[in-house]
């Protein structure tokens, strides 16, 4: 199965969360945590359920229309993503305890 | 589209919680960084209520991250009632445990309740080593809870902190977390604060012994295939630039002790002259933006040279405000691990006291009460 092909979700360690004092998303883990930008947070929210690289642009590009560069820009994100952990393949977490 | 990981909050926000429950503790690690003092009763601890009222102050300034630490925050009755609230609250739960006081039955409740993360320490890679600097014969307990967290299926990290006695057990250490299935070991060297300070002439690795347990990981990383994470934390003796104090003085972490004084960071009581507002007398959120404590070292207005000038200040903050106070007698001054420190010989003269293991000038001193007393009366 290619990259773009494959499903994945967040990784079940770690959570999002909206904080209000904060007034942004946050992805919080074992002894650590980010604080999403709004595009971060957009795509993320995307990867609650099991989803591709190509039907996340899909559904992102249906929403931006005029966005030309979304879907490299989404290509990079999700590698920086997995080279952090914070997305791994759907198959790979399932059989995970939560 | 803006696709930015993350964005930078102007206003300092306290996304760390760090809850020390209790001093006490059955473990004696002579590199412990609690106060030497000990206390001598626990009745000045906060009650329960009083810690969940910390927490839903600290949720409304917006921390997110809460470490259940102490001493050994096991001691407390109340540890699953307040990782049950803290969940309730929305914090992201991590325990930090040396495991000594833990049981099948309550590590299945914290489970349950939602402990996000356990962090488990050892002191020694085998039962002597262990026992020897733990003061304590816990290595197969130490084991078998381990065994048990992954089983439940909780996030877990070991931590092991390093000194000149046990650095070269580095490896067995990482093949052993491998084989218990761990996520993530921390291989921290001690920092020189408080118990480990008064100890360190005794427990300051040499540049040698470094070298190798820093070789030594890398070789571990290399051959590695599964997930499990590695950091190693060198003790900043070593470094020509020091560390940032908590990540900048009152930004990130809040750290309140077991009798409700509220800090910048784990040690700031050793600065002498600095008063420490109390969670009995004032609300958090007044703590965090308008105490004289947390407004001192904040940004870098309080900076004298040559950090004032200095274009690395913003990198490093003057780095920690607690080591400059305990080598130089002014917390103002320059961390003296800088390299540009005018104090930086006091570091260099430190690393040159390290000799080879032929017969100890004098013992490590352990933390227990009888050698607490005991610094007590040297210091009167």
């Amino acid at each position: 199965m290619s990259e773009e092909t494959q499903a994945f979700t967040i990784n079940p360690r770690y959570r999002l969360q909206w904080e209000p004092a904060q007034n942004c998303h946050v992805l919080l883990y074992p002894e650590g945590l980010v604080q999403l930008s709004p595009t971060a947070t957009e795509i993320l929210q995307h990867c609650t359920q099991p989803i591709s690289e190509q039907g996340l642009v899909a559904t992102l590009q249906d929403k931006y229309p005029d966005a030309d560069t979304l879907p490299q820009d989404v290509h990079e994100f999700l590698q920086q993503a997995r080279a952090r952990e914070w997305i791994k393949p759907a198959a790979e977490t399932s059989g995970e305890a939560q | 589209m803006n696709t930015s990981l993350s964005t930078q909050d102007k206003k300092y926000v306290p996304m760390w919680l760090l809850a020390e429950l209790t001093y006490a503790c059955p473990l004696q690690c002579p590199y412990c960084s609690n106060p030497l003092q000990l206390p001598t009763s626990r009745k000045q601890e906060l009650s329960t209520e009083q810690w969940i009222s910390v927490m839903q102050q600290a949720r409304q300034l917006g921390a997110v991250q809460i470490g259940f630490s102490g001493g050994e925050p096991l001691v407390r009755p109340d540890l699953e009632v307040l990782v049950e609230e803290a969940t309730r609250l929305g914090f992201y739960c991590n325990l930090i445990t040396s495991a000594v006081g833990l049981t099948s039955k309550r590590l299945r409740k914290l489970g349950d309740i939602g402990l996000n993360h356990i962090q488990i320490s050892f002191q020694g890679s085998d039962r002597e080593t262990n026992a020897r600097f733990g003061g304590t014969d816990s290595f197969d307990h130490k084991m078998a809870m381990t065994k048990e967290a992954i089983a439940l299926g909780i996030p877990l990290g070991l931590n092991f902190v390093l000194h000149r006695h046990n650095i070269h057990q580095v490896e067995p250490f990482l093949l052993l977390a491998e084989e218990l299935g761990a996520e993530f070991v921390e291989l921290a060297n001690t920092q020189y604060y408080a118990w480990a300070l008064h100890n360190r002439d005794q427990l300051m690795p040499s540049q040698a012994q470094l070298d190798e347990a820093r070789a030594a990981t890398e070789r571990f990383r290399a051959r590695h295939t599964g997930h499990m994470r590695t950091i190693f934390v060198a003790p900043d003796y070593f470094d020509d630039r020091p560390k940032k104090c908590s990540n900048g003085w009152g930004t990130t972490f809040i750290t309140v002790t077991p009798e409700g004084d509220v800090l910048p960071c784990q040690s700031a009581k050793v600065i002498d002259g600095l008063t420490f507002p109390n969670v009995r007398e004032g609300n958090l959120h007044d703590i965090w933006r308008q105490s004289d404590l947390f407004q001192r070292f904040r940004g870098t207005k309080w900076m004298q040279e040559p950090c004032a000038s200095c274009p690395e200040k913003e990198i490093d903050l003057g780095g920690c405000r607690c080591q400059a106070y305990l080598l130089t007698g002014d917390a103002y001054a320059t961390d003296p691990v800088c390299s540009l420190s005018p104090d930086h010989q006091l570091v260099r003269d430190a690393l040159r006291k390290i000799e080879p293991d032929d017969g100890e000038a004098r013992p490590l001193l352990f933390r227990n009460t009888i050698n607490a007393r005991a610094l007590a009366k040297e210091d009167s």
